[in-house]
């Protein structure tokens, strides 16, 4: 895969006919090949899978036209949390290091059907629980820019693939900021849709109200295609929506220059404390290239905004605590080798040794908060909570603003193991993404700087629900004004 | 795995002094109330959230798919047949439709139930209220009804367990009734009229056996004119009326017995083993489950419109209740007749048919008679299936019609139909009555020729008669037809014997 191809430029060069699907995949996974062991990016690589892949994406463009195909011949890297069917689907976890999918998520189809294919399972943070990719069962994923780094989670090797380009693109889940975080964090482009607008029929779930599929790509162009393809309907998902708006990527060509004329909105709640000093200045001139590009600033105040972590932290892992009980060792998945157990053991056995950690604690912390007498102090009131900081959002953009403009991480990358004795300092390194899950918002993380040490900054635009037009056209507005995205980590 | 209910004993005090209570004591002493939870499964074609048949019976897990086996990343999509169902069976009972309901997951782990949660609605069922009248003229309460998915089967082997998920995911409408019941007749009479009504509404098969119609009964005892409800438990895994009935009785006397020896009631589970006929603790509170209900943030909240409401009720079939007083108005039947005629939707269609089969040659209330009592003893001694019973109402309506016409007495009639449930309805009546040579003799001057040779033959019988003893004309009149081998027309005979006896007293 030459370095510099982008979703775009395959598909512009399968039109032409100077690719193929087949080359395309060819090209993908020799570069994976040198480079995917150094990340421990890939939980499945599976080359000739790849290739059958790549060959029926080149029938289905050859008897259908590649004019019609959106994604024509892009190969597309796949967090290993989403269905694929007769593939291993881990959720980077010892519970699941075996099953293997019986049917394609619907986002899966949809890719397929707009001629792009699968060439890759990534690794990511048990069951999506994670901000450093840390969590996997399979090991630790490490940032392409320095691989003492974590690239974030829970999507690490979906970000850490595509900032190395193994791929253009990789999809993700963001529960409470899976997809923006690592993509911050290594230096690409992460969006997180509005809730609903992207089925999660075949995402194996984590917090089922706040979870959603997305794109990392290199650009909000690609973020864009993406959209255009993932956006839908869908009857086996029923809280997903049809998407009022459309034509995404169009609309991003038609209106090169939009922040000209936008409000901006600035959190104030997110520059005040804790904020790191070096993302912090990359903030400042991020604001300045925004204003630069015709925008005006406006400080906003998000009042409820600091109870979010805390808020997240019970319904995400209420939710979880159910989502996770089908993993019992009875029909699929780890089931204990010991001989003679009566059925508590059984569940007891089978569930200790195929659960990390981290997931353990997150469902003992769900299971807590769900439980008789404690239901109302946490799990209702943390919905109250979600509810006020939704109002809070809505307040902002009622107040005349198009976008909210707010770091993705209070942190740049931190080194493997910095935090991992530290959950609660884990926990806050989503701090600012997590509102917007909670609030059900589009929100998406461009690179917007790098610390003297080299490491990527993000910085993360949240537009109101059902409005990726203005977050998408936004976003793009900004990327053109500058420069960061075109860098690549020194591999 | 091990079995894993291990049932503990909780004996009555007096059995081991031997000494029971008396059932007539005991309730001059204590009130017993009972509430009834009733599970429907309703015959929807397909599962509550995903396109799996509900057939019943079939190869273990042969009915699955990833949706009900539970497997990762899939999601629930709720099934508008069963919410209309449930809809038709809340308008039949009057109950408050809400317009909106939650669904919930209810969480505990168990081989039989994929997802480790089953979805059911919790705080917000879809409806409440709701009343049932039962024979006794008692009106029972219910509290509500909501939707929920079942569950599937664990099959306990000798030294394995399997579980079977065909069922797992059948929607049942769970129905609750407020604690109104009194008696343990009057909760099999409720019962009895619930599972007639949610057949009539053909939204479930009502089987007890197979499980489609369960019950669950909440049992407690209060000293008589108390104000405050005693403690209570739970019985499950009752499976027909009768045992319903032997179960709760048995509960009230154990209850009974436990507060006669100063102890308290314990709140617990308890299974009825119909063997013994009695109740057996399964857990106690104490180790009851904390469900941790939470709403089920996979599905969004029903929502059901006055419109949808209107649609359900254009198709409501005609009630149990409402069956039963046109049969006493239209057909001219008594309440009893009508009652047993209408509690059943399949044998009230097979009353009507063959009302129309005999066409007014003898009249609706003698069809009844036939139907309740011939008819419907061979249904339960030979266990006829009366959606196809071997004697359809046609052969009924043919055999009966033959004795409004006068081609055979009731008696022939009653013989060959005997013959027919044993043998099955052949060419049909007449058929039969042609074979046989059976038909009813008319012929008064045949009659009268019979009867002649009758009197000849007992005269002593006639003396007696002719000196007083009217009593004698009904020995005539049997002897007559033991002779003709119950041919002769019984209207005639009694004609002609009493012309012609009178005629001898006179000459």
């Amino acid at each position: 895969m030459p370095a510099n191809q982008t979703v775009k430029s395959i598909v512009e060069q399968v039109r032409s006919g100077k690719l193929t699907a087949v080359t395309a995949a060819h090209a993908c996974l020799e570069r994976t090949r040198t480079i995917a062991q150094k990340l421990n990016s890939h939980l499945h690589f599976d080359e000739a899978a790849a290739l059958a892949e790549a060959a029926a994406a080149d029938l289905r463009i050859k008897t259908i036209g590649a004019d019609k195909l959106p994604l024509a011949g892009v190969p597309v890297l796949v967090k290993d949390n989403i269905c694929v069917r007769g593939s291993k689907t881990t959720c980077g976890s010892k519970m699941l290091e075996n099953y293997v999918a019986t049917y394609d998520a619907s986002v899966i189809k949809r890719l397929r059907e707009a001629g792009a294919f699968v060439v890759g399972k990534m690794n990511m943070d048990e069951f999506a629980m994670g901000s450093s990719n840390e969590n996997s069962a399979f090991g630790a994923v490490r940032n392409p820019w320095n691989l003492e780094y974590v690239p974030g989670g829970s999507s690490g090797g979906s970000a850490a693939a595509v900032a190395a380009r193994l791929a253009p693109v990789a999809l993700g889940s963001d529960t409470g900021g899976s997809i923006r975080q690592p993509a911050s964090f290594c230096g690409i482009v992460g969006l997180k849709p509005t809730y609903g607008s992207v089925s999660r029929s075949g995402l194996v779930a984590f917090g089922s109200s706040l979870d959603q599929i997305g794109p990392l790509t290199t650009t909000v162009e690609d973020a864009a295609m993406m959209m255009d393809v993932l956006a839908g309907l869908d009857a086996s998902d029923s809280t997903s929506v049809k998407h009022p708006q459309s034509g995404f990527a169009k609309a991003l060509l038609e209106n090169p220059e939009a922040l000209k004329g936008m409000t901006i909105g600035i959190p104030e709640e997110f520059f005040e404390s804790g904020l790191d000093a070096e993302v912090g200045s990359c903030l400042e001139r991020a604001i300045a290239d925004v204003q630069k590009a015709g925008a005006k600033i406006k400080r906003v105040r998000l009042p409820n905004i600091s109870y979010s972590v805390a808020a997240y932290y019970v319904i995400a892992t209420a939710e979880a605590s159910a989502n996770l009980a089908r993993f019992d060792g009875v029909r699929y998945g780890h089931r204990t080798q010991g001989a003679n157990l009566n059925l508590k053991d059984l569940y007891r056995k089978s569930r200790n040794e195929g659960f990390g950690r981290e997931v353990k604690q997150r469902i003992m912390l769900g299971t807590f908060v769900l439980s008789s007498g404690y239901y109302d102090a946490f799990y209702s009131k943390a919905n109250k909570v979600r509810e006020l900081i939704s109002r809070d959002f809505a307040a902002a953009f009622d107040s005349g603003v198009d976008l909210l403009l707010t770091p993705t991480s209070p942190t740049p990358p931190f080194k493997l193991g910095e935090k991992l004795s530290d959950p609660l300092a884990m926990y806050l390194s989503d701090i600012c993404t997590i509102g917007v899950n909670l609030a059900g918002l589009p929100g998406i993380s461009v690179p917007c700087g790098r610390t003297k040490a080299g490491l990527p900054v993000g910085m993360q635009l949240i537009a109101p629900k059902f409005n990726e037009l203005t977050l998408l056209t936004g976003a793009h507005a900004y990327e053109r004004a500058t420069e960061w995205h075109k860098d690549q980590p020194p591999l | 795995m091990n079995a894993p209910l291990n049932g503990t004993k909780t004996s009555r005090p007096s059995e081991a002094a031997g000494n029971k209570p008396q059932e007539a004591t005991v309730l001059d002493r204590y009130e017993p109330v009972i509430g009834l939870e009733v599970h429907c499964q309703l015959k929807t074609r397909t599962k509550l959230f995903c396109g799996c048949s509900t057939a019943f019976g079939g190869l273990p897990n042969h009915n699955t798919c990833q949706i009900c086996l539970g497997h990762p990343g899939v999601l629930p999509v709720l099934n508008s047949e069963a919410v209309n169902f449930a809809i038709r069976f809340a308008l039949a009972i009057g109950a408050d439709i809400h317009e909106t309901s939650v669904f919930a997951r209810k969480q505990y782990f168990y081989p039989d139930l994929p997802k480790g949660y089953q979805i059911t609605q919790f705080d917000l069922p879809y409806c409440t209220g709701g009343t049932m009248t039962l024979a006794s003229g008692k009106t029972v309460r219910l509290m509500r009804a909501h939707l929920e998915e079942d569950a599937g089967k664990n099959v306990h082997g000798d030294e394995s367990s399997y579980v079977d998920l065909n069922r797992a995911g059948v929607p049942l409408v769970e129905i609750v009734s407020q604690p109104d019941i009194r008696t343990p007749e009057d909760a099999a009479d409720y019962l009895k009229r619930l599972r007639s009504l949610v057949r009539s509404l053909d939204i479930c098969d009502g089987n007890l056996e197979e499980g489609s119609f369960r019950c669950d009964a909440n049992i407690s005892i209060r000293p008589k004119g108390q104000e405050q409800l005693g403690t209570r438990c739970e019985i499950k895994n009752l499976n027909s009326f009768r045992n319903i009935e032997r179960a709760i009785k048995y509960e009230i006397l154990r209850q009974a017995d436990v507060l006669d020896h100063g102890q308290k009631v314990i709140q617990q589970t308890m299974l009825f083993d119909a063997a013994s006929g009695k109740t057996q603790a399964m857990r106690s509170k104490e180790e009851s489950h904390d469900y941790r209900y939470f709403p089920e943030p996979d599905l969004l909240p029903l929502r059901i419109d006055a419109a949808r409401i209107e649609r359900q009720r254009q198709v409501l079939p005609e009630l149990p209740e409402a069956m039963s007083k046109r049969f006493q108005e239209k057909h001219g039947l008594s309440a009893y007749d009508a009652a047993v005629l209408t509690s059943d939707k399949d044998l009230a269609n097979f009353y009507e048919a063959v009302v129309a089969r005999v066409a007014g040659a003898v009249t609706e209330k003698i069809v009844a008679n036939w139907v309740t009592s011939e008819y419907l003893r061979e249904v339960n001694n030979r266990s006829w299936d009366l959606t196809s019973p071997p004697i359809t109402s046609d052969h009924l309506g043919e055999l009966i019609a033959l004795i409004g016409k006068g081609v055979i007495s009731g008696r022939i009639a009653k013989t060959l139909f005997e013959e027919m449930a044993e043998k099955g309805p052949g060419k049909g009546a007449m058929a039969m009555v042609e074979e046989q040579g059976l038909l009813q003799v008319s012929d008064s001057s045949e009659i009268r020729g019979v009867i002649a040779k009758v009197l000849d033959s007992n005269p002593g019988q006639l003396a007696e008669y002719l000196g007083g003893r009217d009593k004698l004309f009904g020995f005539f009149v049997g002897q007559t037809m033991k002779v003709s081998g119950g041919k002769m027309n019984p209207q005639l005979v009694n004609d002609v014997l009493k012309e012609l006896l009178d005629a001898r007293r006179q000459g």
